[in-house]
This record gives structure tokens, sequence and C-alpha cells, in this order.
């Protein structure tokens, strides 16, 4: 009866040290096609090409990295808060291989060139099929654990990652409805401009849902435990938390300004993403304020630091994104680095930020410990890390504003000031920052990675007794 | 009727929008009042052991925010497309504000200050404006925004896009001729020989060939391709019988229409593709533009895209290449 007594830490453990392992794999391939942006030799051959090595990179870092976080800390989280143990334990365990059988075939499938061609789910049929499946798993074990848990109330955290798994599957089944030809080839069911905003409707809440919603989840435990302070405001997580999954909804169509899109709906496109700024910062405030009274922690605990670091760069790539799709905005912007710069400001400032900072709380507990083997590691971690997402998001700014300058500027006779490759030619220097910055953060996952093998060399798995809820006292 | 196919839709996008609108409105006009004061007091929640919520109210400035946003987006959709069929109408531009109506107005902008300073090079022939320093930077511009991609920046080609450079040409280079091929686009074809010769034929035929322009070869092989050349491959037909291309046949046949063949001259030592043996036993076999596994050998034709104001400047520039 021991099993019963203790919360089942196993996939948690298996999730938590597979984000460290893909975060590198994913990463590292993200360094080699900057590389490959400044020294074209580097496309040695067609599987390793920048336009087979650039979907994987992005499918690794968002549903590998990405992914693995969001599963660790949603199972942890999800039992912790409900003080039970985890549902249909077998099924997760069935989520844990499936999601890494998922990755493996992704990993050979599009370096061959098996794709959709749609960016963000350019898995062909037969995964994404494996992915529905998968997810549906991953479903039944979530809202079992809530529906069987031994509190009334639901924590906040919990409805974050509840609304990311059941947005998730919605937009993973209606983007890739699909007509397969062969084994490794399907064509889409929707056609022209329809599949453009069914792609970008799934795009974008890709990222509201996904990166958002789940990390908003992720921050919502580990944030307050972290720094042991009540959350700033009940009423404050409510509003935004429904301002949120209802107005992202709509946002998709900003990244099809000035197409074959009818009007209306870039208009509606940009207006809800420009309502969706408070929403998202509803977040961020919650997050920050729940440290006031806290802050003296921050000098201290390098993982209080992630978590704050990680809320800052969300407030300021959820501001960056709404004025991105003001359409005024997006004319300079669009097609530009500036682009990348903007989603790498959320994928590394504000998503994996907040998951580094979570693994390290996670790692030692799950091996009956409080303290990672090194608190200075994790510090140095912090700033290299840091120091990377700067360099990286500045120079990406820089070249994107400069490449859309060049673009639009035009001399005395109508013609184009700058030839297409003029304006490439001066990149050069800014993709060589970021090719820096990226390897920093590269090497700051690689300084986890060591953290992480000698925090749980030699220890036992361990899963901690399931706490009894408190009594409820006003 | 502008983006639906019926008022149906019309209404349903309207309603859609309006109720996302009024749904952050009740949001806001419900959270305005808040009743707390003092001290914050804890909601009487406690999770895995700590975790406790507070319950202050929301912030005024991010409540100000949210109203600022949700007001901007309704005057927004008083003045632009969004709300269903309102201000987009293609039939009539005078009740259109999207991005048609943008775009004609920025095209007749742009005509009304660009249009003159082309009107006026039109006037001049291409090779006096081949000699205006101004026409000619133009004409660079143009030729670097439309052309490079393909006949590099320079103009020097590349395999399978002729070089502007080098005085020979493949239709002709007098300036009524380089402004036909900008305007109506060329589309050189080779007729493939694959299914006509033997492959021993075609390489007898490609060692001839490299003969022409005094490259090695086997002069044994060159000899039968010689007849292969004038007889069962039938390549005189567009090269001419001394193989200097269709440009020089039709003059020396005073037919200047046999330039629209485009066929090269294969003694002249410029090499469209390449002149191994292998390329050539390609292209004698596969031919040029003939379908699945030939090559294409194709030139759009800029007529309709540039207009021909700027057509007449570009070939004043592609003529100044070769004219120094």
């Amino acid at each position: 009866m021991q099993s019963q007594a203790t919360y089942n830490y196993k996939v948690v453990r298996q999730f938590a040290i597979m984000t460290v392992v893909w975060g590198i794999v994913g990463m590292l391939v993200g360094v080699i096609v900057a590389a490959q942006l400044i020294w074209p030799e580097l496309n040695v051959h067609e599987f390793l090409h920048f336009g087979r090595l650039r979907p994987l990179h992005t499918n690794a870092v968002i549903f590998a990295f990405g992914g693995c976080a969001l599963f660790a800390t949603s199972f942890y989280v999800v039992q912790r808060t409900c003080h039970t143990r985890l549902f249909a334990p077998g099924l997760a365990s069935f989520v844990f291989w499936g999601w890494q059988l998922i990755i493996v075939a992704a990993a050979v499938t599009l370096p061959l060139g098996i794709t959709t061609g749609k960016e963000y789910a350019e898995l062909e049929w037969p995964i994404d099929i494996a992915i529905a499946v998968v997810w549906v798993a991953y479903a039944v074990v979530f809202f079992g654990t809530v529906a069987t848990r031994k509190v009334s109330h639901i924590y906040v955290a919990n409805w974050f990652y509840g609304a990311f798994i059941i947005a998730v599957a919605l937009l993973h089944i209606v983007n890739s409805v699909e007509i397969p030809v062969s084994l490794f080839k399907s064509y889409s069911a929707y056609a022209g401009v329809q599949d453009a905003m069914v792609q970008w409707w799934y795009g974008h809440n890709a990222v509201g849902f996904f990166l958002t919603a789940g990390f908003l989840g992720m921050m919502y435990y580990f944030v307050p435990k972290q720094a042991d302070r009540p959350i700033y405001s009940y009423r404050l997580s409510v509003v935004h938390f429904w301002a949120l999954i209802f107005t992202y909804m709509w946002a998709g169509p900003h990244h099809l300004h000035y197409t074959a899109l009818p009007d209306w709906a870039q208009s509606v496109g940009m207006l809800f993403s420009l309502i969706l700024l408070a929403p998202s910062w509803g977040g961020m405030i919650n997050g920050i304020m729940t440290l006031s009274g806290a802050w003296h922690k921050l000098r201290t605990d390098p993982i209080l630091k992630f978590m704050v670091t990680s809320l800052s760069f969300y407030g300021m790539s959820t501001f960056e994104g709404p004025m991105m799709s003001v359409k005024t905005v997006n004319a300079l912007s669009h097609y530009t680095d500036w682009t990348v710069g903007h989603v790498h400001s959320g994928a590394l400032g504000w998503v994996a930020l907040i998951s580094i900072g979570s693994v390290y709380f996670l790692l030692p507990r799950l091996y009956g410990k409080t303290e990672m083997y090194s608190t200075k590691l994790v510090n140095t971690h912090f700033w290299v890390a840091t120091v990377g997402i700067v360099l990286y998001i500045a120079s990406m700014w820089i070249a994107g504003v400069m490449q859309g300058l060049y673009w639009r500027a035009v001399n005395p006779d109508g013609t184009l000031t700058y030839a297409f490759v003029e304006g490439v030619k001066a990149t050069y220097p800014l993709w060589t920052i970021r090719l820096v910055g990226g390897a920093l953060f590269l090497v700051g996952m690689l300084i986890m990675f060591y953290n992480m093998l000698k925090t749980i060399a030699g220890e036992r798995a361990y899963n901690a007794p399931i706490v009894a809820p408190a009594a409820a006292h006003a | 009727m502008a983006d639906f196919i019926n008022s149906f839709w019309d209404l349903y996008v309207s309603g859609l929008v309006a109720f996302g609108l009024l749904f952050c409105l009740v949001v806001l006009v419900t959270n305005m009042t808040s009743k707390e004061s003092g001290e914050p007091k804890l909601q009487g929640h406690v999770w895995d052991e700590n975790l406790r919520e507070y319950n202050n109210p929301l912030p005024r400035w991010w409540l100000y925010l949210f109203w600022a946003t949700v007001i901007f987006s309704i005057f927004y959709l008083y003045l632009f497309p969004g709300f269903g069929n309102r201000h987009s109408n293609p039939a009539d531009p005078e009740k259109d504000r999207g991005l048609r109506a943008q775009y004609a107005q920025e095209v007749f902008d742009a005509e009304g200050t660009y249009g003159p300073i082309f009107a006026r090079y039109q006037g001049i022939s291409v090779e006096t404006l081949a000699k205006d320093p101004d026409a000619v930077a133009t004409g660079q511009r143009l030729f670097l925004t439309y052309c490079a991609q393909c006949h590099g920046s320079l103009g020097q080609g590349s395999r399978g896009f002729p070089n502007l450079t080098d005085g020979d040409w493949l239709y002709g280079g007098d300036p009524e001729t380089i402004k036909g091929s900008i305007s109506e686009g060329r589309a050189g074809m080779m007729t493939p020989l694959g299914g006509t010769l033997t492959a021993d034929e075609i390489k007898d035929a490609a060692n001839y060939v490299r003969s022409l322009s005094n490259l090695s070869h086997d002069a044994a092989r060159a000899a039968r391709g010689r007849d292969i050349f004038t007889g069962k491959g039938t390549c005189l037909t567009c090269h001419g019988a001394d193989g200097k291309g269709a440009v020089a046949m039709g003059i020396s046949m005073g037919v200047p229409a046999m330039g629209l063949l485009g066929a090269p001259n294969l003694t002249d030592s410029v090499w469209l593709y390449d002149n191994s043996e292998d390329a050539i036993i390609e292209g004698i076999t596969r031919g040029r533009n003939a379908g699945p596994g030939s090559l294409t050998n194709n030139m759009p034709a800029w007529k309709d895209f540039l207009g021909e104001a700027k057509v007449h400047v570009l070939a004043a520039y592609v003529y100044s290449l070769s004219n120094k």
C-alpha cells in the first residue's frame, strides 16, 4: 500500500530530465542553422540543409523541450495541488514513451524532407495521428487527477494547464485535417487563403495556448512556491484567465496582414491582438507582484532570478506582439528578422527561463533533496543565458528594422534604393552577434546538464508522501 | 457583397465581433469597483502546504489599458473594414476603405510622382539614353531589382542565363530586339534528339560541335558527327550549315525572322550551358525547354508588370552594357 501514500514522481523525473536533453538538442540545431546563415558552406548535405534543419529546430525546442517541460511540471503540479496520486499511471507512462517516440520520428522525418509544409505543423499524417492519441491520453491523466482531487477548489495553475490541454487538442486536430496520398505524404483538406487562415489560427494559438497558457500554469505554481509568498490577486487571475483564453482565439490573422486574406479578417485579427495586451499582462502583474515582500530573496536565489526575468521578458514580448500586429508596424516588421527576434524574446526569455527555473526547483525534490548540486552554477547559468538572450534579441531588432527600412527605401525616380542582396549583406554582422547570443544560451544548457548529472548521480529516485489537505481557514 | 457569398456571413461575422467586444466590456464593467481597502486579505484556501492567494483589486492602470484597447477597436471598426462587410466594397472604390483602395491610391500617387520621369525618358532613343548617366543609373537599379536574380548583379549571367555584357546575342542586340526580349519574354527551345539518334550518334555529333570551336575532340567521331549535323540530326535547320546560329543564318539568308529561333552560334566559344562533352550530349539528348527532363529556358515577359516606359529604360541599361 506504499504506492497509495506517495505522489507518482516517476513520469515527472523522466520528463524533467528529457527537458534538459531535448533543450540541448534543439538549441544545438538552432546554433547550427544560425551559423548556416553566416556561412552557407555549412549546408553540407540535403539532410542537413537549412531548409530541413530549421523546422527540426522549431519542433525540437517547442514540442520536445517546451513539451517535456509542460508535461513534467503539469504532472507534478496537478498531483501536489490536488493532494492525490496521478490518475492512471500506466497511461502517464504511455504519454512519456509516446511523446519521446514522436520526437524521434520528427527528428528522422524532417531531415529526410518528409513534411506537410505547414509551419509548426510540419509532421506528416501518421505522426499527427500519434500526437492526437498521446494528447488524449495526457488529457485523461490530467483531468482524471483533477477529478479525483482531495480539495474542493481547483488551483489556478490547473486552469491554465487545463485550457492549454483542451485548446492544443482542438488546434492540432482541426489544422491537421489532411488527405493522405501515401504513407509519408498528405495534402491539407483546406485550400488557398482558407488553408492559410486555418494554419495561422493554429499557429498563433499554438503560441497562445502551448507557449503562453501552459507556461502561465507553470508560473502560477513555481513562482509562489519558490518565493514562499501568496499569489497577489485571485480576482486578477480569474479575469485575465478568461480574457486571455477568449481573445487569443481571434488573433491569428495578424500573421496574414497585406495578403489575400479579406480585409475584415485582417482588421479583426489586429484588434483582438491589441486587446490581448492587458489580459497577457495580467499574468505578468500577478507573477511579479507575488514577489512584493520577497524582493530580497532575489539576491541569493538564482532560481527566483530565472522566474522574475522570465516574467519581464513575458511582459516585454506580449507588448511587442500586439504592437507588431498593428498593420502599420507590421508593414515594416513582416518578413524581417524582427519577427525572429520577437519569437526568441518569448521563446528564450519567457518559455525557456521559466522552464529552466521550474526544472531547477523540481530536480532535487524528485530525488529527495532540496538543493541542486551547485547553486553557484545555477547562478552562472542565469547570467550566461540572460546575456545570450539580450545579444540575440537586440541584434534581431536592429537587423529587422534595418531590413524593413532597406526594403522600403526609394530613390527620387521611384526605383528601390537597395537591391535585396544589399540588405542581406548588411545583416551579416548582426547574424554573427545572434549566433554568439544563441551559443551562449546553449552553453547555459550544458552547464545545467552537468549540474543535473551531479545532482542526481548516485541518488535514489524519490516519491514524496502525499500531503494531507490543510484545513481551510479564513 | 464584398467578402462574403451571402448576407448571412456578414451578420455572422458582425455578430461574433460584437459579441467579442461586448464580452471584454462586460468583464471590465463588472470589475471596475473594488471594495477592498486596508490590508489585503488572504483567500480561505491553502494548496500544497503553503500556496495561498490574496484578493487584491485589479490595478487601475491595467483596467484603463484594457479599456483603451477596447475603445480603440470600436473606433477602428467604425472607420475601417472589419465589422462584417462595412467599408469593404470593391465595386465602388468610393465606399471601400480596405487594402484594395489603399493600394490603388498608392499606385496613383506613385504614377503622379514618378510617371513624368519615365515619360521623358521614353521620348529619347535607347542609343541616346544609354549615354545618359542618370537614365543608366535608373536602369541599373531596375535591373538589380528585377533582372539580377538570373542575369547576375553585373549582367554577367550564369549557367542557363545569358551574359548580357559580351556582345554575343541569341536574338540580336539592337535596341528594338532588346526591348522586344524584355517586353515579350523569350522561350528558346531545342528539340530533344534522344529518340531520333542513337547514343553513339549523339556522341559523334557532340564531338563535331566541340570541333566547331576548336575544343579537344575525337577527329573520327567529329567527322561522322558532321554528317549527322547536316543530315539525320537536322541540326542545321536552326544552327545553320556552318553552326553559326539562327541570327547569323537569318542575316546570310536575308530573313531577319530567323533570329526569333534564338539558336546559339556554336562556333564562337560562348556557352549558355557548358562546353563539356557530357553537357553537350545531355543537351542534344534531352533538348532544352522541351518538357520534363530537359532544362527550362524561359525569360518572362515584363511588359504588363513594368509597363513600356520602364522596359525602355531597362533596354537602355542593357544596351549600355555592351555598347560603351
